[in-house]
């Protein structure tokens, strides 16, 4: 799990760097990527446990539609890591079940 | 819920990929007051992945790169003054042409006096012990990462299917620098193109054909997968299991129509193997069986970018008219030339079945 840093056809332009908050530790994100992004990006992928047999869940789809990648983002639950937009100072943490 | 600020329109196109663009271009060209709407922030669907080159014709942007065709058809959109709202997830049909969306905050009601349904498919899930352990996703979910964020979202992958899609991210997770272990497919010969598959093979990855995955597991998530030959049953055969080792499984295993907003409007449904699975009823001017929602893409049957994009076209063109907008010459002569441009992409070994097949709809909507 990396960033792509060169490529035979897409350009790969030079971002902004923000700092968002993951389990309190600061990771540098790109401006525009999403959460699951900036997360992959860094080597994690385990996003949530489930409700009931506390199994680990990631990225399944990546469009937003089968909601396995729910975290609890700026102190929201169930909210999708693959549909959301990192922004400066974004707190992130994995969820825990359904969530507080 | 109030019907306070319920906005009317003359054409609703839920879903901005291919066909709600091809739709609301030629819908919007007649001169029909047209809202697209649609759940992401960013309009094009799944366009935006796409860093091949298409096939088909010049209309079909033929030797042109996804991503591109996607801002071309935007670009032509918002020239025939199409409104867009993007991060709306409709969620309700009602039989009156009333769409119900949300943009998370709040909920937002449009009145259309024809809707057009353009809402895509889903990837196809596979069922085996560990499949819902990080590390395994869809193709598609690699694909966006990769192309769309430019992150790798593992290192060592297996990907399962030989169909068109399973080859083309294959070869894109290659140009991305990820090493793809193996291509494993049930069916006894590779399910693609010939021309994706060489590609592959060029580039020294095994496509093993006859083989399914049996589980994967690891520590929280995948760091290895089993995966056996199978019979002519696809069952698997005792004494031929392997192990890989590898972070990663994509799975290319198929799409399905994204039916349940059509369902919500009450459309009645069939089913069509080669399609995809169940489907709306649908005749050759991408009417349902309500005269008021036609359907374009892939959600009336899996098939390209390319046919999305001239179901769209037709569909937006059927809307016009029936809002007369477009005389029935007019229309007639459009829908005569899509017609022909379609047949042409259904040709072929594989394109034959999916005409066979798209016949067979039509006729049950007479
Ligand atoms: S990965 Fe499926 S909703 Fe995010």
């Amino acid at each position: 799990m990396s960033r792509l840093t060169a490529h035979p056809i897409i350009k790969i332009d030079e971002k902004k760097e923000i700092s968002i908050y993951y389990e309190d530790q600061l990771l540098r994100a790109k401006e525009g990527e999403t959460v699951a992004a900036a997360l992959l990006a860094h080597g994690f992928r385990i996003f949530r446990y489930s409700a009931k047999r506390n199994e680990p869940r990631g990225i399944f789809c990546g469009i937003g539609q089968c909601t396995d990648c729910i975290m609890e983002i700026d102190g929201k639950p169930n909210v999708r890591a693959c549909m959301t937009i990192v922004h400066e100072g974004m707190t992130i943490r994995t969820q825990k079940g359904l969530g507080q | 819920m109030s019907d306070s600020g319920e906005k009317s329109y003359d054409v609703i196109i839920v879903g901005a990929g291919p066909a709600g663009l091809g739709a609301a271009i030629e819908s919007g060209k007649a001169g029909a007051r047209t809202l697209l709407l649609d759940e992401n922030q960013k309009p094009g669907g799944q366009l935006f992945k796409q860093i091949h080159k298409f096939f088909g014709s010049k209309e079909h942007f033929a030797g042109m790169r996804g991503f591109l065709i996607g801002e071309k058809l935007l670009e032509e959109a918002v020239k025939h003054n199409v409104e867009f709202r993007l991060g709306a997830r409709v969620w309700g049909l009602y039989p009156d042409g009333c769409v119900t969306a949300t943009d998370e905050e709040n909920s937002l009601n449009f009145k259309g006096k024809k809707i057009i349904l353009a809402t895509g498919a889903s990837e196809n899930a596979l069922s085996f012990p560990g499949c819902t352990l990080p590390g395994v996703i869809t193709a598609g979910a690699a694909q966006t990462f990769v192309n769309v964020q430019h992150v790798l979202p593992g290192k060592d992958f297996v990907v399962v299917g030989s169909g068109n899609v399973g080859l083309i991210v294959t070869y894109q997770l290659l140009q991305a620098g990820a090493n793809v272990i193996k291509i494993i497919e049930a069916a006894p010969k590779i399910s693609g193109y010939g021309v994706h598959a060489a590609k592959i093979r060029r580039a020294g990855i095994q496509i093993l054909t006859g083989h399914t995955i049996i589980s994967a597991s690891g520590r929280d998530q995948v760091e290895r997968v089993i995966i056996a030959k199978v019979d002519e049953n696809f069952n698997p055969i005792e004494g031929t299991q392997q192990t890989i080792l590898c972070d990663t499984v994509a799975l290319a295993v198929g799409l399905s129509p994204r039916i349940e907003l059509a369902g919500a409007g009450g459309c009645e449904m069939t089913y069509s193997k080669t399609l995809g699975g169940v489907l709306p009823v649908h005749d050759d001017n991408m009417e349902t069986s309500f005269e008021h929602i036609l359907i374009a893409g892939d959600l009336s049957g899996i098939e390209e970018a390319s046919t999305a994009l001239d179901e769209g076209r037709l569909a937006g063109c059927r809307a016009a008219y029936r809002l007369g907008l477009m005389t029935l010459e007019d229309y007639t002569s459009k829908k005569v030339m899509i017609l022909n441009r379609l047949a042409e992409l259904r040709c072929g070994p594989f394109g034959n079945k999916r005409m066979l097949a798209k016949e067979e709809i039509w006729k049950k909507a007479v």
